[in-house]
């Protein structure tokens, strides 16, 4: 166990990279605390399974450093760093049998036979994996395969952390929430790092106690589910996180407040401030959720035209039209539907100003 | 059900049928014809039985002929498959250097059989071939292969290795390529040696490219003939008179065609029996049925 430091870091697969894109992670410094479960989330190709592999050293890094506990490591092999990484397609080996595989890991470590056999009985038991100890890996299925995987990464007592790139996208769904609920039990009980490469937020969202969110090569926040869903530190968070993603209005700033782009209509007084002296495009987001939409004129309210609305089951996904701009309403399933037209509020505590795709009020 | 009977459906698969039987049948049945007949002439023929079958398998020659050849396909495979294992991981993955080492391991196999046999035939030569030479001069050793049993031997083996080695790497080489990158991450992460890489991983995955060249090349090292014929002629004596040159010495050479169907139609089957043996240990080996 310990507390991954990763300093001054970037990583350019091509020799001699030269601007920002050739980069396929840009400069960062980053720590992930001893003994937390963290989700690496992030669409594909944004540098995920780079920053994982980087981790455990299967990529050495182009630049900067990482450290385990405060000792660089940088140079080392994956071995000679301990650490457990399980990768998207499972990997089993074929002439071995389950018990086998669980114990390579160890056998290769040196470790006594009476110590082997005790871990891999506990982790084949913590993984339901016990009835098939003795039976050949190669014939099993993707699901038995993968918790194959999993376990090889469990079954060292003293790794640094245990990696999971996406482990569990060839599982059937049923089975993936219960392989889920396992790995959310064993780092209860062991309290090992855990990071979990995903690009689905409902997997990232339940997993783990922080996430952590990339884009296009850079960690662009880092925070509970909570956080990432009620104070998006960056525009492409507000849009990957929720479903819907949060509505953006592109806005300009002038003495009364804040203008909506192509009409006469100013909105968010409060954030008018903070605006001043900013760079960069400005936007007003705001979740659908927190969106409310009247069937009568309210205090603050602005009269927008009604273009759609999808029953989706639990929920109403309104579709409203504000000058130009279009806004998508979540609303509560045996809500009220203004014909037509509507009046939308947004409230100021769920506002967020972005200046340039940031947070900034 | 609701399946529709077609019988017309079955001159779909004429064409396949008649050039199967062009191709093989047909000659195969001709041989058989003569193995138990004696055919003096198109009119004039005796039947044998299996005469000609005891009078072959009886014969001194002939399982001389058999041992060397069961020896020189065991040679071969002992040497060729390990060899071109070795060539495949060792050959680069990616790169310049990758396509350099395909066309270098391609050459041999592009050179027509007999070229080979020439080329060898000259450069195994102790007064004007590189080899020969450099073997009677600099390295001081008695070399000749025409007329040393031993030498003619090695230089026929060596040629072969040679010849076919690379066929075996490049089969290997193209399983290996195959591997996702994954297996060997996560062999590093499990702290594997290089060993336990090769047997746990390689390996396994080789199987089947390893049947395929296992079983080509017992097949034709089996029924080598050109190569060792353009070279020693199958002496000195009787040294590298394999079961194929045997057979064309009795069928073309003393045009005893009856004898000569008889050791056909006994290669053929000692060919197919053991191809069978292979695939089958082949195919079960380490994959449960018996323990690793």
């Amino acid at each position: 166990m310990a507390r991954i430091e990763l300093r001054d870091l970037a990583h350019a697969y091509g020799p001699r990279p030269e601007r920002e894109e050739d980069y396929a992670l840009k400069r960062a410094d980053f720590a992930w605390e001893d003994g937390g479960a963290y989700a690496l989330l992030g669409p594909s190709g944004c540098g995920k399974t780079t920053m994982l592999n980087i981790i455990s050293g299967l990529v050495r890094p182009s630049e900067g450093k990482v450290l385990f506990d405060g000792k660089d490591v940088t140079g080392l092999s994956p071995a000679a760093r301990n650490i457990a990484q399980v990768f998207q397609f499972p990997v089993v080996y074929d002439t071995m049998s389950v018990g086998e595989n669980l114990a390579f890991p160890l056998k290769n470590r040196g470790l006594p036979r009476a110590e082997i056999e005790e871990r891999v009985r506990e982790v084949a038991q913590m993984l339901e994996l016990s009835p098939m100890l003795h039976q050949r890996a190669a014939g099993l299925a993707a699901d038995a395969k993968q918790k194959i995987s999993v376990g090889r990464g469990l079954v060292r007592s003293d790794v640094a952390a245990i990696l999971f790139d996406e482990p569990l996208t060839v599982i059937d769904p049923h089975l993936k929430w219960r392989l889920r609920r396992n790995l959310k039990e064993i780092h209860a009980r062991f309290r090992r790092t855990l990071v979990y490469v995903t690009h689905d937020q409902n997997e990232a969202l339940t997993f783990a106690d922080k996430v952590v969110v990339m884009h296009e090569g850079q960690i662009v926040q880092t925070g509970t589910p909570q956080e990432l869903f009620e104070e998006p530190a960056h525009r492409f968070v507000g849009f990957f996180i929720g479903s819907p993603g949060m509505n953006f209005l592109p806005v300009e700033g002038d003495e009364a407040g804040l203008r909506l782009e192509g009409t006469d209509i100013v909105l968010g007084r409060e954030l008018a401030a903070q605006a001043r002296g900013r760079s960069g495009r400005l936007e007003l987001g705001i979740r659908p959720e927190f969106l409310e939409l009247h069937e009568a004129p309210v205090a603050d309210g602005l009269e927008a035209a009604l273009t759609e609305v999808q029953d989706l089951g639990n929920f109403k996904l309104a579709t409203v039209r504000l000058g130009p701009h279009l806004l998508k309403v979540k609303l509560h399933e045996d809500a009220a539907v203004p014909q037509a037209r509507g009046w939308l509020r947004l409230p100021p505590t769920r506002t967020r100003l972005y200046a340039g795709g940031r947070l900034i009020g | 059900m609701g399946k529709t009977e077609n019988n017309k459906a079955w001159f779909l698969v004429l064409p396949v049928f008649v050039i199967v039987a062009f191709s093989a049948i047909i000659p195969l049945i001709t041989v058989v014809n003569y193995a138990f007949q004696d055919i003096l002439g198109p009119q004039d023929r005796y039947w044998v039985g299996t005469e000609w079958f005891k009078e072959v398998l009886t014969d001194d020659a002939l399982q001389e002929a058999l041992l060397r050849q069961l020896v020189f396909s065991t040679a071969v495979l002992l040497v060729e498959i390990p060899l071109g294992i070795v060539l495949a991981l060792g050959m680069p993955a990616r790169g310049a250097g990758a396509s350099a080492a395909l066309v270098l391991m391609a050459l041999p196999l592009l050179i027509p059989w007999n070229v080979v046999g020439t080329i060898w035939q000259i450069f195994a030569r102790g007064d004007i071939g590189l080899a020969g030479w450099f073997i009677n001069g600099p390295l001081g050793l008695d070399y000749n292969y025409t007329a040393d049993s031993f030498d003619a031997w090695i230089t026929i083996l060596v040629m072969d290795v040679w010849h076919w080695t690379p066929l075996v790497a490049l089969l290997c080489y193209a399983g290996l390529r195959a591997i996702p990158d994954a297996y060997y991450q996560a062999a590093s992460i499990d702290g594997a040696s290089r060993w336990a890489v090769f047997r746990h991983i390689e390996l396994p995955k080789m199987r089947g490219v390893l049947l395929i060249a296992v079983l080509l090349r017992f097949m034709d090292s089996f029924t080598i003939y050109t190569e060792p014929f353009v070279v020693t002629g199958g002496g000195p004596g009787n040294a590298t008179t394999f079961l194929s040159i045997h057979l064309a010495k009795i069928a073309v050479g003393q045009f005893d065609l009856g004898p000569a169907a008889a050791i056909s139609i006994v290669y053929f089957l000692i060919i197919l029996t053991l191809s069978f043996v292979f695939y089958n240990v082949m195919i079960r080996v380490g994959t449960g049925s018996s323990k690793s």
